[in-house]
């Protein structure tokens, strides 16, 4: 990483400290948003929060790997995530799943080489009413068909 | 979405100014009202929550909180989001009320992650609230000051857990706590904590405003009131729908318009299988208690499936940090692989019964106590379909 790039990422993490607070509460709304513009946590980004914060990194990675929601590796800047529980399940997911593998010509925890989609599996969403159903980022799409995901895709495209 | 049977909650004319009244009478009588009408929580657990208060009112400390449980994440429940989204006014004023009650100065709102789109405009509520002088120093020119924070939950199912979401709130993994203590008494950064469902705020609301009395009418005498169903599954309507508590499984059958149902999951992946022969149970605290979540299997749905369903959501979700859960559930799970590959025999699935009953003794917290509910129920009545079909 330049040293540019680690300096920004460092005034980024100060800022989100004064206005969350420097106390153990505020770790979780500090890596939410780290999450939400950068993709993932990374090494550097929980050490600094932590130095900031004043407790062991241990203590960062250790939350950080708890939430399904926040991630150490890189991801795409749009999440797929298509609800695999039961009512979606018994709705017709299958064919949802098979869907986006093929659209995105990737399969389920992978990144599409531009950065641009990851494709995972969550538990459900509460849509269950109107299954099958998912999230894009914290978009949410209801009432799937095939042909109604790739006329979302191209959307996004 | 169909919201039928305008009640107590869904009916608007019910919709009163309870923050006024409340703030102007005494916070002990507050929560008397809510001791006599009998309310039990409504996320799942039915703790009576006059009592809650009750304790978080007596225990002394300088600071409390009230916390408002929206991680919602039982697998087919979501009554939870149509309140903080159509019925946003009872859910936060139902929380300041509380917070009078008991004498806390803060709220937090712990949305789950999965809902941060209502974030923004749940915000612009609190802001709306604040300008108003429903919110923030000197509620409506009381002395009473309270404000509500809204926290994002991260994707993890455990975290509904009360003290799981304590820790959560505390910025640690979410992990469940010992209890005791209760967050009652020790609940957020140690300070005395209520922590409520998001529908248990409403209802106290409405509560406040009609009265005890009016309230308990509704239900039967253990289980006053009204519940909230999220209906999903093999029916015609499903949707968000207002029963009171003694319902019958049938009638609610009706209300949907299901058809050659074989059974319904109450209360989730943690809930129970009721087979067709027990239609006649009635949701109430007593019989069939329910967080809310209602799935329903036609004649066609394989058991097995939907149960494998149930224990790979359990599975991931663990939190790991006891062995009965940890182990237990994946021990579950292959078994009814091996069911699957025609590999597994009966008196081996009966052993997995009995490691499921020891689960609900052994774990440490709700999750536990209650993953291997799915599997026992499922095996009682459907051993037999499940083993007959492979
Ligand atoms: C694994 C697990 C998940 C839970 N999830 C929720 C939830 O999403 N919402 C909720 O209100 N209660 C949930 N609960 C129950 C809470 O621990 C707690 O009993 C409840 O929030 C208390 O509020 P009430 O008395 O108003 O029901 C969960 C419990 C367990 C064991
Ligand atoms: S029962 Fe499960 S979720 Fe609860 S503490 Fe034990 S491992 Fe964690």
């Amino acid at each position: 990483m330049l040293v540019s790039e680690k300096n920004a990422l460092t005034i980024e993490i100060e800022d989100l400290t004064k206005s969350f607070g420097d106390q153990r509460e505020s770790l979780l709304p500090i890596l939410q948003e780290i999450q939400l513009k950068h993709g993932h946590i990374s090494d550097f980004a929980q050490q600094e929060i932590a130095r900031l914060l004043d407790i062991h990194p241990v203590e960062v990675y250790g939350v950080v790997t708890f939430y399904s929601f926040l991630s150490t590796e890189p991801k795409g800047r749009l999440i797929v995530r298509l609800c695999q529980t039961i009512t979606c399940d018994l709705a017709g997911k299958e064919a949802i799943a098979n869907t986006l593998e093929k659209e995105l010509q990737i399969k389920f925890g992978e990144t599409t080489p531009d950065k641009k989609f990851t494709l995972e599996y969550c538990n459900c969403i509460g849509m269950c009413d109107q299954g099958p159903a998912m999230l894009i980022n914290e978009q949410v799409f209801t009432k799937l068909t095939p042909s109604k995901v790739i006329e979302i895709l191209k959307k996004f495209n | 979405m169909p919201i039928l049977n305008k009640l107590v909650i869904f009916d608007e004319n019910n919709i009163e100014d309870s923050l006024k009244k409340a703030i102007s009478s005494e916070p002990q009588d507050v929560v008397m009202e809510i001791r006599e009408s009998g309310l039990k929580g409504r996320g799942g657990a039915g703790f009576p929550t006059g009592t809650k208060w009750l304790l978080a009112r007596s225990a002394h400390a300088d600071k409390k909180f009230v916390v408002c449980n929206a991680d919602e994440g039982e697998p087919g429940t979501f009554k939870d989001r149509i309140l903080l989204d159509e019925y946003t006014k009872l859910v936060f004023e139902g929380m300041v009320i509380a917070g009078y009650a008991i004498g806390a100065q803060k709220g937090f709102l712990y949305l789950r992650g999965e809902y941060r789109y209502l974030f923004d405009k749940l915000t612009k509520y609190l802001e709306q609230m604040r300008k108003e002088n429903r919110l923030g120093n000197n509620i409506l020119g009381s002395n009473y000051s309270f404000d509500i924070e809204i926290r994002l939950g991260s994707g993890a199912y455990v975290c509904g857990e009360e003290s799981a979401l304590i820790e959560s709130l505390e910025g640690h993994r979410g992990e469940a706590r010992n209890r005791p203590p209760y967050p009652v008494n020790t609940g957020y950064l140690g300070y005395p904590t209520i922590v409520n469902n998001v529908e248990t705020f409403a209802v106290a609301h409405i509560i406040v405003a009609k009265g005890a009395e009016w309230y308990s009418k509704y239900g039967t005498s253990k289980s006053t009131g009204t519940k909230l169903l999220s209906i999903s599954g093999d029916c015609k309507k499903p949707g968000v729908y207002e029963v009171p508590f003694g319902t019958t499984i049938s009638d609610i059958l009706k209300l949907v318009e299901a058809e050659n149902t074989k059974a319904v999951q109450v209360g989730g992946a943690s809930g129970f299988c009721i087979p067709k022969a027990e239609f006649d149970r009635t949701v109430a605290f007593e019989d069939v208690s329910t967080g809310g979540s209602v799935i329903i299997f036609n004649e066609t749905r394989d058991m097995l499936q939907v149960l494998e369903n149930f224990m790979e959501f359990f599975v991931e979700e663990s939190c790991g940090q006891c062995t009965p859960c940890r182990i237990g559930n994946v021990k579950l799970l292959e078994g009814l692989m091996k069911i699957r590959n025609n590999d597994c025999s009966l008196s081996y699935i009966h052993e997995l019964v009995d490691l499921g009953r020891s689960m609900q003794i052994a774990s440490k917290c709700g999750l536990g106590q209650s993953s291997p509910n799915p599997f026992i129920s499922i095996m009682e009545h459907f051993e037999n379909e499940i083993f007959s079909q492979r």
